[in-house]
């Protein structure tokens, strides 16, 4: 396995004598949020490069893939969800689609996923994160485009290869909406 | 033209075999809206989903909009979602509470939750030498002409005549008593969450997978074989095997030649049953837990009865699908020809331990919701299927899997033991579809 160690920023200057807002509940100031957008920039990079054993190594070992139905959900513990996957979860769903007959993979299919608006809600003393970003993902399967939307929030854990994901939660915009087809991977 | 040829609609269908314009044609599926789906008793929904006055929820029948909706009387009544003034869809939103009465947004027509009017504004300086009066009954919202609830499911039909629910669901209605004889008191609830996916196919392609006992081991090899490679793994970890990686992993380990141990019953009026065991009774402490408060509640005897009910899944055509011992529904709403919108729908055994829902609800996850390891090949094939179909490339959809091994006894067609990948239930819906086909109106 490849390690995804973010490194921190070798210079400080970039946002020099501006007020950064983050700074205020991050004791890192923008280090923190740098490492944060770095790691949120390069988990999605994994999915759209489908390098998905890359993507399930970002979990820590007890974490969590969710994503509710609906945001009034506040577990997947005894709740309809349309993910809640642990990393075994996660393994099956991988192995599916790397399957030769997972015959749903075999037309052309690709994502795209955008990741912005990343704020660092939470840090604590041990460097664990919480944050706050949204996404945009666009889709194509054989001709059809699709788009999904929404927010996600990271419970990061700080080890020293670098961040790990305790829990992602997911709340997609149009998690109620009719699924036209369905979600193969994560989102 | 296909149209002109369409009063020979039974020229279209041989019990072994079946035109593929069934699957395409639209003239044939706005027919097939009028004489079936809008004729027959179709699912609405669980009154539980509608539990307190005013509460509705909409739904289709066919191709009319309708509402389920919760009187003052505690009745739950079906409606069309339809304002009788100048039209209007009277409920914009899948599901909500009208309040007192139901208020049309264009004009502020108000109306009761059975569908009378209640006012109209200016009903006397506007509507006075009219014939818009208030005993005019074209004043209502109009009523679905029938609807009857079985243990808590709703149905309704829009025709004034035909069988009564009963009669109509016959012994198809099993898959509602053993929904609800799992509970040690009788009933379920609605988990309040629908799953709703989209397939670009035809109505019956849904349908008639869903008792094909030959697919699974073909379209779901590559998440059962993925399943089983977890389940290995974990268990060398742990010495156990948690039960919702059995549920996929079946999917490799069971072979096409096992699945033909399987059974199918196939019963007036399309409906059919695919027997076969879920593997649903391992001695682990929570099976055993719910097992001591069923016998609590029924007796030793009525227990054994209760859980040894040999349903793997149960089809009411044309419009549901039942995994009973799972308590979970998949209702089937054709949106047009090659445009199918499924409603996936779970229950909760009332005063069952927690781990039963539980176990249920990782199968309601893993295989029926939008993220389905399963269902994705599934509506992969769907959609092959009525490409395929859509072609010149051939006249004939073949049924003939065990064709001719067919034993019928009291208008219950049974396949030949070891025939369980039969493609009799095929068959018998093509059957009963005919004759709705050609009773007209
Ligand atoms: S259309 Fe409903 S009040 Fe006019
Ligand atoms: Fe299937």
């Amino acid at each position: 396995m490849k390690k995804r160690t973010v490194k921190k920023p070798a210079r400080k200057t970039a946002a020099a004598g501006r007020p950064v807002r983050a700074a205020k509940t991050a004791p890192n100031g923008h280090d923190t949020q740098h490492a944060v957008e770095q790691f949120l920039y390069r988990q999605a990079e994994l999915l759209d490069e489908k390098r998905w054993q890359d993507y399930i190594d970002l979990f820590a070992e007890d974490g969590m893939y969710w994503m509710p139905p609906e945001p009034s959900h506040a577990t997947w513990d005894g709740m309809p969800a349309i993910f809640a996957e642990d990393k075994n979860l996660m393994t099956v769903r991988m192995k599916r689609v790397l399957h030769p007959d997972a015959w749903s993979q075999r037309p052309l299919w690709g994502t795209n996923h955008v990741v912005g608006n990343v704020v660092v809600e939470r840090e604590s003393p041990n460097g664990d994160v919480v944050a706050r970003s949204r996404f945009h993902m666009m889709e194509l399967r054989r001709d059809d485009v699709r788009h999904f939307a929404g927010l996600y929030i990271h419970h990061l854990k700080k080890t020293k290869d670098g961040y790990r994901i305790k829990l992602q939660r997911v709340d997609m915009t149009n998690a109620q909406a009719a699924f036209d087809y369905v979600l193969q991977v994560w989102v | 033209m296909l149209h002109e040829r369409i009063p020979n609609l039974a020229n279209f269908v041989e019990p072994d075999r079946v035109r593929r314009e069934v699957y395409t044609d639209a003239a044939i599926f706005e027919m097939e809206m009028e004489r079936i789906h809008e004729h027959v008793w179709i699912y609405c929904g669980h009154e539980t989903q509608v539990p307190k006055a005013g509460d509705y929820y909409t739904t289709r029948i066919g191709r009319q909009p309708m509402l389920m909706v919760r009187g003052k009387d505690g009745k739950v009544n079906v409606l069309y979602n339809r304002c009788p003034h100048r039209g209007s869809m009277m409920c914009g939103d899948r599901s909500g509470n009208a309040g007192e009465f139901f208020r049309c947004s264009y004009h502020s027509w108000t109306f009761h939750h059975d569908g009378k009017l209640r006012a109209i504004p200016m009903m006397e300086s506007g509507y006075a030498g009219t014939r818009w009066t208030r005993d005019n009954p074209d004043c209502n919202m109009k009523r679905a002409a029938r609807v009857e609830n079985y243990r808590g499911f709703v149905f309704a039909s829009l025709a004034a005549e035909g069988p009564g629910l009963l009669e109509f669901l016959g012994r198809s209605k099993v898959a509602f008593d053993d929904i609800c004889d799992r509970s040690p008191e009788g009933e379920v609830e609605i988990v309040p969450n629908c799953f709703r996916v989209i397939q670009h196919s035809n109505w019956k392609i849904f349908l008639e997978n869903q008792l094909d006992a030959l697919h699974p081991s073909v379209t779901h090899q590559s998440t059962g074989r993925a399943a089983r490679e977890v389940e290995l793994e974990i268990e060398k970890r742990t010495g156990k095997i948690p039960l919702s990686y059995h549920m996929l992993s079946a999917f490799s380990t069971v072979t096409i030649e096992k699945w033909d141990n399987f059974q199918t019953l196939n019963y007036p009026y399309g409906h059919c049953i695919l027997t076969g065991y879920m593997g649903l009774r391992p001695q682990d402490p929570d099976t055993l837990e719910y097992e001591r408060v069923l016998a609590k509640a029924y007796g030793e005897k009525r227990k054994e009865e209760i859980l040894s009910t040999n349903i793997h899944h149960v089809l009411i055509y044309p419009g549901l699908s039942v995994q009973s011992p799972l308590q979970q529904l998949r209702a089937v709403r054709p949106l047009g020809v090659d445009k199918t919108l499924t409603e996936i729908w779970h229950f909760r055994l009332k005063g069952a331990p927690e781990p039963i829902y539980r176990r249920a609800l990782a199968y309601y996850n893993l295989v029926n919701s939008p993220s389905t390891l399963i269902n994705a090949d599934d509506l992969e094939n769907f959609w092959k299927a009525h490409q395929g179909l859509s072609s010149d490339g051939g006249d004939w959809v073949s049924f003939h899997r065990h064709y001719g091994r067919d034993a019928e006894k009291d208008g219950i067609v049974e396949t030949a033991p070891n025939c369980g990948t039969s493609e009799a239930p095929m068959r018998n819906q093509m059957k009963a579809w005919t004759q709705y086909m050609a009773s007209g109106k």
